[in-house]
């Protein structure tokens, strides 16, 4: 097996670099740890799960979906240039990895999305083990493991106590960066770590159940009191995928974005004659919850939910979708008056 | 290498056209032939187009002129925001962005024989009038046709022009009516709500498809009238008209439980409607 001691990623990073690769990696940014691109000296850090998502990688806050040249009230339209960088994404947590089987799913039903496939054939994705799991992280309750392998390249397992790291190749793209690892890799055997113990936090079919049943429940009001609507919990999200388009321009050039949007903001439905579907916090906050582990169930089944727990980590009130679901529990544990 | 499904094609405005305060139709011709003849050979009534200006944006409205006039297209809105806005200042002659045809159209050709009843208020009636069009061009295919249609005043009534036409056919029903206190002196139509007037009329349910389309306090009232007049939910289609941006079932904005209005809609049997979560309507 190929086994890479666990303090060189970073060397790994700057070799994968001097080859050509856009390198991606968890680290150090001011106090927080972030999914970025590899630079000289860049600290790394494996230890926590970064708080933004591969998502980004994919389908980035804001890109160019058209260009214009503008002249006067004249315009053409022009060619908008796709991002096929050649990309390596290391140390993606299994969580984040699993959630571009539904990005996947999204740019590519009847209309396949050129920006967000063009990033996806680019990148390879390494994920890594967790060895430890927080209090949010429920990857175990929605379908994953901490160590699942859906949606990587390739596997890093740490061994020896987190000392090494065995690289498992597990498709084309990921044999390929093996080869491109090359020297940093020793040929050895050892054995795994054992993955995280990651709680089931709650009966995620059953949730899926009682929201089919739910859509007027009282309930969805006293759940979302607390939402300031900030879109914090859309934004960090692996799988949230919604998105605005907007244009911009000078006078010679326009530019139509997509940029990230989400259901928590009142705009996001409001008819242009007034009328908002979802004109309050409660109907938002539930269809980010019916959303993820009701309507994209039905739809595709798949679950919109990878158990991640970054929601929580970064919602300024405290709000996740373990306490919401798990509150779903306990009114099913209420015996029928 | 996969085509950019956010690239748009150019129109130029061939002609412009008040209707109703604030509400413009835009005769739009395609700049390359190619662009009109790929639009044509998908588009079917009921779909919508994305109309936009560079800078300002897209909006989206549904087609309102008929796949059986393929020269042209036709777009009536109303100007309420920056695109809107931007879209109706643009003069005959200049271009816009446009994308489409997206989504579900009324199935006319399973229709053939029955008789159609059309039900519309306001600026709700462009996305019947490409179905209204269609019929007529091909009107020894259907029955009876009765149009219901009214605005809040004579003033906001659309398609004045039109209305005049097809109640001088002869073989349309045209009843046109305005809100009470919305009428001129020399108004010759009904005055009273359109719900109120359908009542009235009674228009028979026996071999007859339903097309109501209107704000939802019309299509509230209207419904509880067409049931009681025969009209099933299956008979009875309408067209919703939730906010969207991309049109391709990608930018979620227009969910409405596990469905897609874009993809799935915007043409749906009032069973299909009474079957979504009604508060996110």
């Amino acid at each position: 097996m190929k086994v890479l001691e666990a303090n060189k990623i970073g060397e790994l990073a700057a070799a994968l670099s001097a080859a050509g690769w856009r390198v991606l990696l968890p680290v150090e940014d001011g106090n927080v740890v972030r999914l970025a691109p590899w630079s000289p000296g860049a600290a790394v850090r494996t230890d926590v799960l970064p708080v933004n998502s591969l998502k980004d990688a994919l389908l980035p806050p804001s890109e160019a979906i058209v260009r214009f040249a503008l002249d006067g009230d004249d315009f053409t339209v022009q060619e908008t240039p796709v991002d096929s960088t050649r990309t390596v994404a290391l140390c993606v947590r299994p969580c984040d990895a699993s959630a571009v089987g539904l990005l996947d799913t999204i740019f590519n039903w009847d209309f396949p999305d050129a920006f967000y496939n063009a990033r996806r054939s680019a990148v390879t994705i390494v994920s890594l083990v967790c060895a430890s799991a927080d209090e949010q992280c429920f990857c175990t309750t929605v379908g994953g493991q901490p160590d699942a392998t859906a949606g990587a390249d390739a596997i890093l397992r740490p061994a020896g106590g987190g000392a090494k790291l065995i690289l498992e190749p597990l498709t084309g793209k990921g044999r390929a960066l093996a080869d491109a690892a090359g020297a940093m890799l020793a040929d050895a055997t050892v054995a795994a770590d054992p993955p995280a113990e990651v709680p089931r936090r709650f009966d995620r079919p059953a949730v899926t159940e009682w929201l089919r049943a739910n859509f007027n429940s009282p309930v969805w009001l006293d759940w979302s009191l607390a939402c300031l609507g900030c879109g914090a919990c859309a934004f960090t999200c692996p799988t949230c995928h919604c998105f605005d388009i907007q244009d911009e321009s000078t006078r010679s050039q326009g530019v139509r974005y997509r940029n990230w949007d989400t259901c928590a903001h009142a705009l996001f439905t409001q008819h242009a004659g007034g009328h908002n579907p979802r004109a309050d916090q409660a109907t938002r906050r539930r269809q980010r919850l019916m959303h993820k582990l009701s309507y994209i169930p039905e739809r595709f089944a798949l679950v919109g939910c990878v158990g991640c727990g970054r929601c929580e980590r970064v919602c300024p009130a405290g709000l996740g979708i373990v306490e919401i679901c798990q509150a779903i529990e306990e009114t099913q544990k209420v015996p029928a008056r | 290498m996969i085509e950019n499904i956010y690239q748009p094609t150019i129109m130029r405005i061939a002609a412009s056209h008040d209707e109703a305060p604030d509400v413009r139709t835009l005769r739009l011709e395609f700049s390359q032939d190619q662009a009109r003849q790929e639009f044509f050979a998908a588009y079917r009534v009921g779909q919508f187009g994305i109309y936009g200006v560079p800078g300002a944006g897209e909006s989206v409205f549904c087609v309102a002129s008929p796949p059986t006039r393929q020269e042209f297209i036709e777009c009536t809105f109303r100007r309420v925001g920056r695109v809107t806005s931007a879209l109706q200042d643009r003069e005959v002659g200049q271009t816009i962005t446009f994308r489409g045809p997206y989504g579900t159209h009324f199935p006319i050709d399973s229709w053939r024989g029955r008789n159609l009843l059309f039900v519309a208020g306001g600026i709700a009636l462009p996305p019947l009038r490409s179905v209204i069009w269609n019929i007529l061009d091909r009107r020894d295919e259907f029955g009876h046709i009765t149009i219901v249609y009214g605005a809040r005043t004579v003033a906001d009534l659309v398609y004045k022009h039109e209305l005049a036409e097809w109640a001088a056919r002869g073989d349309v029903q045209l009843v046109t009516t305005v809100d009470p206190g919305g009428q001129t002196p020399d108004w010759a139509g009904k005055i009273g709500f359109v719900p109120a007037v359908l009542k009235e009329l009674a228009p028979p349910s026996d071999n007859c498809v339903a097309l109501v389309c209107g704000p939802p306090i019309m299509i509230k009232f209207s419904l509880p009238v067409l049931t009681e007049l025969g009209f099933t939910p299956d008979s009875i289609y309408t067209t919703l008209e939730n906010r969207m941006k991309c049109g391709v079932g990608k930018c979620g904005r227009c969910n409405v439980g596990s469905l897609y209005v874009c993809k799935d809609g915007p043409v749906f049997t009032v069973r299909q409607v009474m079957a979504m979560p009604q508060g996110d309507l």
